[in-house]
C-alpha cells in the first residue's frame, strides 16, 4: 500500500509539473498579448517614435530588427552550415573536430554582453566600422553561428550511411551527393537549427546595445544606426518612458516570435511527411 | 575534380573563420584587460569589495556574489520543476501531449529575455513589494524570472538524457515488479544523471550570462546581499549599466569583468566535457 501511494503521489506530481510549465508559458504570453493589444494600431506599426518613444510608433525598430536579421542570415547561415558540412562530410582530422566543437560550445554559452564588448573593441574601435546595424549584425552572426553549426552537424551526421553509399555507387562526386542527397535529407534538422539561432538573434538586445547606436531614426541602409525591437522595449520599460508603448512593443515582439515558431514547426512537419521521415 | 577540390578547401576555410574569430575575441578581451591586471592585479580585482569608478577602485566580489547567489537561487527554483517535467514528457505523457509540448518548450526558449524582464518588472516586482519587504527589485525577483528562463534549457537537455536510457534497463526493473516511480528513481534517474548534470550546467551558463532581464529586476545596488529581498548587482548587469559612459581604466575594468565571465564559461564547459565523454549530438 505504501509503495502504491508513493507511486500515486509521484505520478500526480509529474503531471502537475507538466501543467505548471504549460501554465507559466500561457500566463506570460497571454499577459503580454492582452496588455499590449490596446496599443496596437496602424499608426503604432507604421510611424516613427515621437518624444523618445512616449508617443508615436515603432516602425524604425521593426526595420532595424529586420536589417539585423538579414545581415545575420546572410553571414551566419552559410558559415554555420558550411562548417558543419565540412565537419560531417570532409574532415578526417579528429583534433580539428574537437577544437571546433569546443569553440562552438563555449561561444554558444558566452554571455551576449561579452559579445557586445568584443564587437565594441574589435569592430567599432579597432576596425572603425562605426555604430551601425551592420556592426550589430556581424556580432549577432558570430553569436548565431555556433548554434547553426551544432544543430546542422547533428542533422548531417544522422543521414543514413547507405544513402551516401547509394549515391557514390552511381558514380556521383562528393559535391553532387551533398547537394542531391545529403542536404535534402538533413534539411529539416538544419532548418530547425537556423530558426533557433535566428529567433535568438532577433530577440537579442544586450549584444547589440553598444553597437547599433540606438537611434530612433528610420534606418535606410545597413550603415545607418538603428534600434531593434528588444532594445527599444528595454529602454522604454527600464527608463519608464512609456509603459503603454512598452506593452505594445512587447506585443509585436512576442507575436513575431510566436509566428516564427509556429510557422517553422508547420513547414518542418510538412517537409518531413513529404520526405517520409 | 578541380571544382571538388575548391569546394573542399572553401568549406575548410569557413572552419578557420570560426577559429580566427573566437581567437580574436579572446585576444581583444585579454588585451583590454591588461591595464587592470598590471595596475591592480587579478586577485585584488576579483576579491576587491569596493567598486568605485570615480575613485579608480575596482573590485568585483560583490558582483560575483550577486551573480552566484542569483544563479544558485534560480537553480533551486528551476531544477525540481524542470526535471519532473522532463520525466513527465518522456515517461508519462501520451505521445500527443508530448508532441504538443515540443513547440511549448521551444516558445519558452524563444521568448526574448527582455520580455521576461518586462514581465518581471510589471508583475513580479509589485508582487514582491506588496507581499514582502523592500522595493521589489531584489535577488528573489531576478531569480524567479531566471528560473523560468532556464526552464526550457534544463527540460529539453534532461529529456534527451532520459530518452536515451535503454529500454531493456527499464523492462528488467518492471519485470521485477517495480512500480513506475521505483523504475524512475532507481533506474532512469541514475542512468540519465550525466545528461541531467549537463542540462544543469547549461542552465548555470545561461543564468550567469543573462544581462538585461536581470538588470531590469535586481535593483543594481552594489552590495553583497544578506537577504533575498535585498537588491544586488551582477557581473553582466554591471557591464551593461556602465559601458555606455566608461572611459580609460574604467573601460578596461569592464573588459576585465567580461574576461572573468568568459573564464567562468570556459570552466563550466570544461566540467561539462569531463562529465560527458560523448559522441555527436548532446550539446554541452
Amino acid at each position: 500500500m505504501h509503495v502504491k501511494s508513493i507511486q500515486k503521489i509521484t505520478s500526480f506530481w509529474f503531471k502537475l509539473s507538466g501543467a505548471i510549465t504549460l501554465a507559466i508559458l500561457m500566463i506570460i504570453v497571454s499577459y503580454i498579448l492582452i496588455k499590449g493589444i490596446g496599443a496596437i494600431n496602424l499608426e503604432f506599426l507604421l510611424t516613427k517614435p515621437v518624444d523618445s518613444g512616449r508617443e508615436g510608433g515603432i516602425l524604425p525598430m521593426i526595420l532595424s530588427s529586420l536589417y539585423l536579421l538579414a545581415v545575420t542570415s546572410f553571414i551566419a547561415i552559410p558559415l554555420g552550415v558550411g562548417s558543419a558540412l565540412y565537419m560531417a562530410e570532409y574532415n578526417e582530422n579528429h583534433k580539428l573536430e574537437v577544437v571546433i566543437r569546443f569553440i562552438s560550445q563555449v561561444l554558444a554559452s558566452v554571455p551576449s554582453i561579452v559579445f557586445g564588448l568584443f564587437g565594441l573593441a574589435f569592430l567599432i574601435f579597432f576596425l572603425k566600422t562605426g555604430w551601425s546595424l551592420l556592426s550589430g549584425g556581424v556580432i549577432l552572426s558570430l553569436m548565431s553561428m555556433p548554434t547553426i553549426y551544432q544543430v546542422s552537424e547533428v542533422a548531417l551526421k544522422s543521414v543514413p550511411e547507405h544513402y551516401k553509399e547509394g549515391c557514390y555507387g552511381m558514380g556521383a562526386t562528393k559535391w553532387q551527393c551533398i547537394t542531391s542527397i545529403i542536404l535534402p535529407t538533413a534539411a529539416s534538422g538544419i532548418f530547425t537549427g537556423i530558426i533557433l539561432a535566428l529567433t535568438r538573434a532577433f530577440s537579442e538586445a544586450a549584444a547589440v546595445m553598444y553597437l547599433v547606436g540606438s537611434s530612433l531614426e528610420m534606418p535606410t541602409s545597413l550603415l545607418d544606426t538603428g534600434r531593434p525591437l528588444p532594445l527599444h522595449l528595454y529602454v522604454l520599460a527600464n527608463e519608464g518612458i512609456s509603459m503603454e508603448n512598452a506593452y505594445g512593443t512587447a506585443f509585436v515582439l512576442i507575436a513575431i516570435v510566436l509566428t516564427i515558431t509556429i510557422l517553422s514547426n508547420h513547414i518542418i512537419s510538412k517537409y518531413e511527411i513529404k520526405l517520409g521521415v | 575534380m578541380i571544382k571538388e577540390y575548391i569546394i573542399e578547401k572553401g568549406l575548410f576555410s569557413i572552419n578557420t573563420i570560426l577559429i580566427i574569430l573566437s581567437s580574436l575575441m579572446v585576444i581583444f578581451l585579454l588585451n583590454e584587460s591588461i591595464p587592470i591586471i598590471q595596475n591592480y592585479g587579478i586577485g585584488d580585482f576579483i576579491f576587491g569589495l569596493t567598486w568605485s569608478p570615480d575613485n579608480n577602485i575596482f573590485g568585483i566580489l560583490p558582483m560575483i556574489a550577486g551573480s552566484v547567489i542569483i544563479t544558485g537561487l534560480s537553480l533551486v527554483l528551476s531544477i525540481p520543476l524542470a526535471i519532473s517535467c522532463a520525466i513527465f514528457l518522456e515517461e508519462i505523457a501520451p505521445s500527443n501531449i508530448k508532441k504538443l509540448f515540443k513547440p511549448i518548450i521551444q516558445t519558452l526558449a524563444g521568448i526574448p529575455s527582455v520580455i521576461y524582464g518586462f514581465f518581471g518588472l510589471t508583475v513580479i516586482v509589485p508582487l514582491i513589494r506588496n507581499n514582502f519587504t523592500g522595493s521589489g527589485f531584489s535577488v528573489i525577483t531576478a531569480s524567479i524570472i531566471l528560473a523560468v528562463m532556464i526552464l526550457p534549457t534544463i527540460i529539453s537537455v534532461s529529456q534527451d538524457a532520459i530518452k536515451s536510457v535503454p529500454e531493456n534497463y527499464k523492462e528488467a526493473s518492471f519485470g521485477l515488479g517495480s512500480t513506475h516511480w521505483q523504475v524512475i528513481r532507481n533506474i532512469i534517474l541514475p542512468t540519465a544523471l550525466p545528461g541531467i548534470v549537463t542540462a544543469i550546467i547549461l542552465g548555470i551558463g545561461r543564468a550567469i550570462g543573462e544581462t538585461l532581464a536581470v538588470l531590469m529586476l535586481v535593483g543594481n545596488v552594489n552590495i553583497i546581499p544578506t537577504s533575498i529581498f535585498e537588491p544586488a548587482r551582477t557581473l553582466t548587469s554591471n557591464i551593461a549599466l556602465e559601458m555606455g559612459y566608461a572611459t580609460g581604466i574604467h573601460y578596461n575594468a569592464l573588459f576585465t569583468t567580461a574576461t572573468v565571465l568568459f573564464a567562468m564559461i570556459i570552466i563550466l564547459m570544461s566540467i561539462c566535457w569531463m562529465i560527458q565523454k560523448r559522441g555527436v549530438g548532446n550539446a554541452c
